[in-house]
């Protein structure tokens, strides 16, 4: 038996069930737009069954991912909508299979242990905190079941998982940082203090960032891991050297405000240039009490919070479907802010796998037809910007089974974030530590 | 930074956990003393009174002086009334058996921290100091908000020893935790004050976890390591002596401060588990404690 708490379905005509109206008249507005616009997918290529799609969705709806899998619910909710209303995948209809992994690595393994065994989804996706995904992506090649994670963390890209796990919605961590380093040598200085959680994902920042910086005549003077669990943050600021020029962070989880108040509270008016990855204030407003000091500081963002006005029209198309407003919160409530730079990773996943549903000719989760399915992604080369990636255009390695895209720098100026540069795909390339297509499905 | 400097840092540090943890493991301490029941719910109630703060809070706008005052009153006082709640309808029940109240607390833990998931949500959600001052030494600053909060937890303890040792009512309790059955003989209502005591000690942990939750922010997981915590300080003090509390909360709040800060958090951790499992060899009683009679 399935407990119904756990699961939530979205019906075939793409009305929620259960959820509440999450999309806001926005939504409603999108989706309008959206049947105007959408081909009608359906209609050439006749499925040969009418039986739904059935994608399992692991998600952080409790523990400390919380505030990350409440928006990756409500986006990828929104996708689906979105994709139903247009005919669905190859003419049939999405369904969509939510399990909670309590932001557990163990449960994690268990959800994708679900999903295949109980639920019998055709793929599992959605997963965000690097230890839950490196904990659940053996168990899901041993069951065969093609796992699509949005994630950020380089573990996909280092291929040391397994043919099954991809990552084609969200560029890596690797990726992401490398790109950062050579415009923080140039406009902020070149000595460089780290402060990161200490596990996979600020190991990857600290190993990356560290090695990028090298290679733009920058040097990083010192490392100050914190553990994931830490409540409490200003015993580790006086480790921050004197010389330091550029003082980055990046930090997650429920103690994120914590250490950026902290941070205030020791440096005052008085401080380094303090360049942080929006992590350490995602789902947390920049206006909050005791974070004036940021202004002025820069920010990493893969998908700008708030909206430039010059935004293409899919920028506006997303925002509406996903039901956040110009500020980046939710339209229903504007102190619930998004986790902007994270979660339209969904969005464009559950494009990319519909895409390789449709070209693979994908029917059944037999391992023939799973096979086809994950050559048809491995054989990605480009995501063009438009609706189906409202981030912007991509390119993806199949062998890594990572995508690469654009990265953005943002300056706070008057509590808001203001992109100052857009770097370019090529700025966040590296040399492939391997190539999942040699090993066997 | 200079030595100096860095040692004033941790030192404020170790003394803000201090203050909050001497608070926290009174309340588990004093639950144990009267009524010899080990309390694992104890963190929860901390947890409880901190969702509990951010509810105030929100509820007034204005000056956020004005919803923390109301938090740190109505905030106990809703958990001690369902910690008394919990008293009446499960451990009386149980007659205070030390085994099947363990296992009962441990029901209560999982019940307390499952509502608050439900009901206030899986989000780490802040509260607005009531104080926002910042004082800037010639190395570092420092939140004024945390050294209130210091001055505060004194006042509470001071206040909570007044009680114990200087009023009808403490006196009532020692005499129950002295001696249950001749306290029951003299008319005193043990029933009564178990079920005070109980209330008492959510309370003093709800007290707490409105002091911190300016720092820190509500979370529905938050009662974990205060719990732990105050287990560790407990055990080294010696359960059910006040003063040891408050001197074993302050070597654990400054040991840990000093030891993260110099060293690794990690490395202050294993030192504070190390010195309970030597207590509990060399001196099972803690370091205040007296031997049962």
């Amino acid at each position: 038996m399935t407990d119904p708490s756990q699961v939530s379905r979205v019906d075939p005509l793409g009305g929620l069930t259960r959820r509440r109206l999450l999309t806001g008249l926005g939504a409603v507005a999108g989706l309008a737009a959206g049947r105007r616009w959408a081909p009608r997918w359906g209609g050439a290529a006749q499925a040969a069954t009418s039986a739904p799609i059935k994608i399992g969705f692991q998600a952080h709806r409790t523990g400390i991912g919380a505030a990350y899998g409440r928006w990756y619910e409500r986006v990828t909710h929104a996708a689906v909508k979105f994709i139903n209303a247009g005919g669905g995948i190859a003419g049939r209809p999405v369904e969509l299979i939510t399990e909670d992994d309590g932001t557990d690595p163990k449960r994690g393994a268990e959800v994708v242990e679900k999903m295949a065994t109980q639920h019998h989804v055709d793929v599992t996706f959605g997963t965000l905190f690097s230890h839950v995904v490196v904990g659940s992506a053996p168990r899901a090649g041993e069951l065969k079941m093609p796992y699509f994670v949005v994630s950020e963390g380089y573990h996909v890209a280092s291929t040391k998982l397994n043919r099954y796990v991809f990552q084609p919605g969200i560029t890596d961590v690797r990726s992401q940082v490398m790109s950062m380093a050579p415009w923080v040598s140039n406009h902020l200085g070149k000595k460089v203090t780290m402060i990161f959680p200490d596990y996979a994902f600020g190991h990857d920042h600290r190993d990356f960032f560290a090695t990028a910086m090298a290679a733009h005549g920058g040097e990083v003077i010192e490392k100050i891991a914190i553990p994931p669990t830490e409540r409490s943050f200003a015993k580790y600021l006086p480790k921050i050297p004197r010389q330091t020029d550029v003082l980055y962070h990046v930090m997650v989880g429920p103690g994120v405000l914590t250490f950026v108040k902290e941070l205030g509270e020791f440096f005052g008016s008085k401080h380094p240039e303090i360049f942080g990855f929006i992590d350490s204030l995602e789902a947390v407003d920049i206006a909050t009490p005791g974070l004036e000091f940021l202004e002025g500081s820069y920010f990493w963002e893969a998908h700008p919070r708030y909206m430039s006005a010059d935004a293409p029209e899919s920028e506006t198309f997303y925002r509406d479907a996903v039901g956040v407003n110009h500020e980046g919160a939710s339209v229903s409530d504007p102190k619930d802010i998004s986790t902007y730079s994270h979660m339209f990773g969904c969005w464009e996943t559950l494009f990319v796998l519909k895409e390789a549903i449709e070209a693979s000719g994908y029917q059944s989760p037999t391992p023939a037809d799973k096979q086809k399915l994950m050559e048809a992604v491995e054989a990605m080369t480009t995501f063009e910007a438009g609706r189906e990636h409202p981030q912007g255009d991509k390119i993806f390695n199949g062998k890594l089974h990572q995508s690469f895209g654009h990265q953005y720098i943002s300056k706070v100026e008057g509590a808001k974030l203001k992109p100052v540069h857009r770097t370019a795909i090529e700025d966040g390339l590296y040399e492939p530590a391997g190539d999942y297509t040699t090993q066997s499905f | 930074m200079d030595f100096g400097p860095y040692l004033l840092l941790a030192a404020l540090e170790g003394l803000v956990t201090a203050a909050v943890l001497a608070l926290t493991a009174l309340g588990l301490s004093l639950v144990f003393g009267v009524m010899r029941i080990v309390n694992v719910a104890h963190g929860e109630f901390f947890m409880l009174g901190a969702v509990l703060a951010w509810g105030f809070t929100s509820l007034l706008t204005g000056h956020p002086a004005l919803g923390f005052a109301l938090a740190m009153i109505g905030s106990p006082l809703i958990v001690g009334a369902i910690a008394w709640l919990a008293e009446r309808l499960v451990l009386r029940r149980l007659h205070y058996d030390p085994e099947a109240t363990i296992v009962a607390t441990i029901g209560l833990l999982y019940i307390i921290q499952q509502l608050a998931l439900s009901v206030y949500g899986p989000e780490a959600r802040p509260v607005t100091a009531p104080v926002t001052f910042r004082i800037q030494f010639p190395w570092f600053g420092y939140a004024g908000y945390k050294l209130l909060v210091v001055g505060v937890s004194i006042l509470f303890l001071l206040a909570t020893w007044f009680v114990i040792a200087r009023t009808r009512i403490g006196l009532i309790m020692r005499a129950t935790q002295y001696d249950r059955e001749t306290a029951q003989a003299f008319a005193i209502p043990v029933d009564r004050v178990y079920a005070g005591v109980f209330a008492a000690g959510a309370m003093l942990a709800a007290m707490a976890a409105v002091l911190i939750v300016p720092i820190q922010q509500a979370h529905y997981l938050m009662g974990l390591d205060p719990l732990l915590l105050s287990f560790i300080v407990v055990i080294i003090g010696g359960l059910g002596s006040l003063k040891g509390t408050v001197f074993a909360a302050l070597l654990i709040g400054m040991s840990d401060g000093m030891i993260s800060v110099f060293f690794s958090p990690t490395l202050a951790k294993i030192l504070a588990t190390l010195l309970v499992a030597l207590v509990l060899v060399y001196r099972p009683q803690g370091l205040f404690g007296e031997v049962a009679q």
